[in-house]
């Protein structure tokens, strides 16, 4: 029956290619569900409160809920905006995180595109993210979002040239642009977190991963206090939830990511892998929400100092090691 | 009884796992009272009791409410606090800037009435001048249980809306809540 399934979908390669997207896409969109939720547990456990609680078991149907009411609210559109652009761009950052998670390997042979030059892939695909949050601000013809949108714009350039340099070591470092090849580098001569040059280039990721995804030290785009809600000001309803997801699921993807970078993809003793890609992923889900709920906010120029006074010279120090102690 | 139950009835079991089987207008309604985020705003002294009530010791996540910052992702206001003459135009703003469908709460006697300062000539006697009121909620200011009782009737409220369009009666006219002082109501 099995080998029957296969064999059709071997001949017809455009239905597989389609049933591989339609897999993607709902689980990129599944992830913010389940992500979401830890988020509001984790926040209450932090702030000594029980998080969503009376909403299904535990609170678990809560995001479903929220998700399902933002399906049917109004959809409102300003009457100033840019309706072609203020349309799209909710699209452009859910597609490019459900671009990002084409190229990931969950187990050894579950990817669902296997390039040779999936680092690359990723960090190309991911700035569609930047351009997206721009588009809303702009279209907006809001002052918040606009600003809000300047400010990501801003933020996520100047702490993707430290990440890609921190990634690079890893590149260097492994010799392999492809991420199965990574990790399955990583299996055989051990993670590489526990190599000087990339232990460094891991701290480098993590501070810039945050800046990434706006998590609380850098989430300036967002800022509450100052600029009501960002560059997402005017989106309501299902547009809206869309920004909310992908950006939940980048959370996801920014650490699995991580994961096969640093700490060895789906390598782990007894559980089979696709059960410890997950486990590193939760945990540094886990810690990400730690750092979020912690630390207050910082100004946007203390920021762009930090990324570009210091960690720019310090991941390309870093690098030059990686590739010193890499070369074989 | 409550949306388990209902949700229990419409439960199938089938080998490995279990089909959920609703009307559409149940799921509707359940979505939206169990999801009212409601706007970040607070006018005066009401405003740090409504703040006490999101915080640790009573914590309005439970009900999966949250607080955001923007009208447009708002379900429910909550108008903490006096509303003075200067003040109305902006609140009334706000609630138009909401997306439908959309509630309000008043909290406390000056959002309700004009409280304490009803001989003033600078304070609105009562947002429900400007905006239509779903709930209000007694006290000066109410203590957090009594807010909670207000957006727990309020949930109620929407529940009973949305049964009643799907059965074809009108929808019902949407006549104010009054949660009396705490304790007495029974
Ligand atoms: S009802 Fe009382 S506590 Fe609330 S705003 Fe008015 S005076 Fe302040």
């Amino acid at each position: 029956m099995i080998a029957a399934v296969i064999q059709f979908f071997e001949q017809h390669p455009l239905l597989w290619t389609f049933v591989k997207a339609v897999v993607l896409a709902s689980f990129t969109l599944m992830i913010p569900l389940a992500v979401i939720w830890i988020e509001r547990k984790v926040a209450g456990f932090i702030q000594s409160r029980l998080g969503p609680l009376h909403v299904g078991p535990h609170g678990t149907l809560q995001t479903v809920a929220d998700a399902l009411k933002l399906l049917l609210k109004e959809d409102i559109v300003p009457d100033g905006a840019d309706k072609r652009f203020f349309y799209i761009a909710p699209y452009i950052a859910f597609i490019s995180t459900v671009l990002s998670f084409m190229v990931l390997p969950f187990a050894p042979g579950w990817v669902a595109l296997e390039m040779n030059v999936a680092v690359l892939f990723v960090i190309g695909v991911s700035l569609f993210n930047v351009v997206s949050i721009l588009m809303a601000g702009w279209s907006s013809n809001n002052k918040y979002s606009l600003l809000g949108g300047l400010r990501a714009v801003a933020q996520l350039l100047s702490y993707e040239i430290p990440m890609v340099l921190s990634v690079l070591a890893v590149v260097f470092y492994t010799g392999s642009l492809s991420l199965t090849e990574i990790v399955e580098y990583q299996v055989k001569h051990g993670w590489n977190i526990w190599h000087p040059p990339i232990m460094i280039a891991a701290l480098i990721y993590f501070i810039c991963a945050l800046a990434e995804i706006n998590r609380t030290p850098f989430d300036l785009p967002e800022a509450e206090s100052e600029l009501v809600s960002g560059f997402n000001t005017e989106y309501s309803g299902m547009r809206f939830a869309f920004f909310f997801a992908s950006e939940f699921a980048n959370n996801f993807f920014i650490t699995a990511f991580a994961a096969a970078l640093f700490f060895g993809g789906w390598d782990g003793p007894i559980l089979p892998p696709i059960v410890w890609t997950f486990l590193k992923v939760f945990v540094m889900i886990f810690v990400f929400m730690w750092v979020r709920w912690t630390p207050p906010r910082l100004r946007i120029d203390q920021i762009l100092r930090f990324a570009w006074q210091l960690l720019v010279p310090v991941s390309l120090v870093n690098l030059l090691f990686a590739i010193a102690l890499g070369v074989k | 009884m409550g949306v388990k139950e209902r949700l229990e009835k419409g439960l199938i079991k089938v080998p490995g796992g279990t089909i959920l089987i609703a009307k559409m207008a149940d799921i509707m309604a359940w979505a939206r009272k169990s999801s009212m985020w409601s706007l970040t705003f607070g006018l005066s002294c009401c405003a740090i009791e409504m703040m006490a009530t999101a915080a640790s010791r009573y914590d309005l996540d439970r009900f999966g409410m949250f607080f955001r910052a923007t009208p447009r992702q708002a379900d429910v206001m909550i108008v903490a606090g006096w509303v003075s003459v200067k003040m109305a135009p902006f609140i009334k703003r706000l609630y138009e800037q909401m997306p439908e469908p959309k509630y309000v709460i008043a909290m406390g006697g000056c959002a309700s009435a004009g409280g304490p300062y009803r001989d003033s000539i600078t304070i609105v006697k009562g947002v429900d001048q400007f905006v239509p009121v779903d709930v209000y909620v007694y006290g000066c200011p109410p203590r957090p249980e009594n807010l909670i009782l207000g957006i727990l009737k309020l949930q109620e409220r929407i529940r009973r809306e949305h049964l009643a369009e799907k059965n074809g009666l009108p929808k019902p006219v949407r006549e104010p809540i009054i949660i009396p002082e705490a304790g007495a109501t029974g």
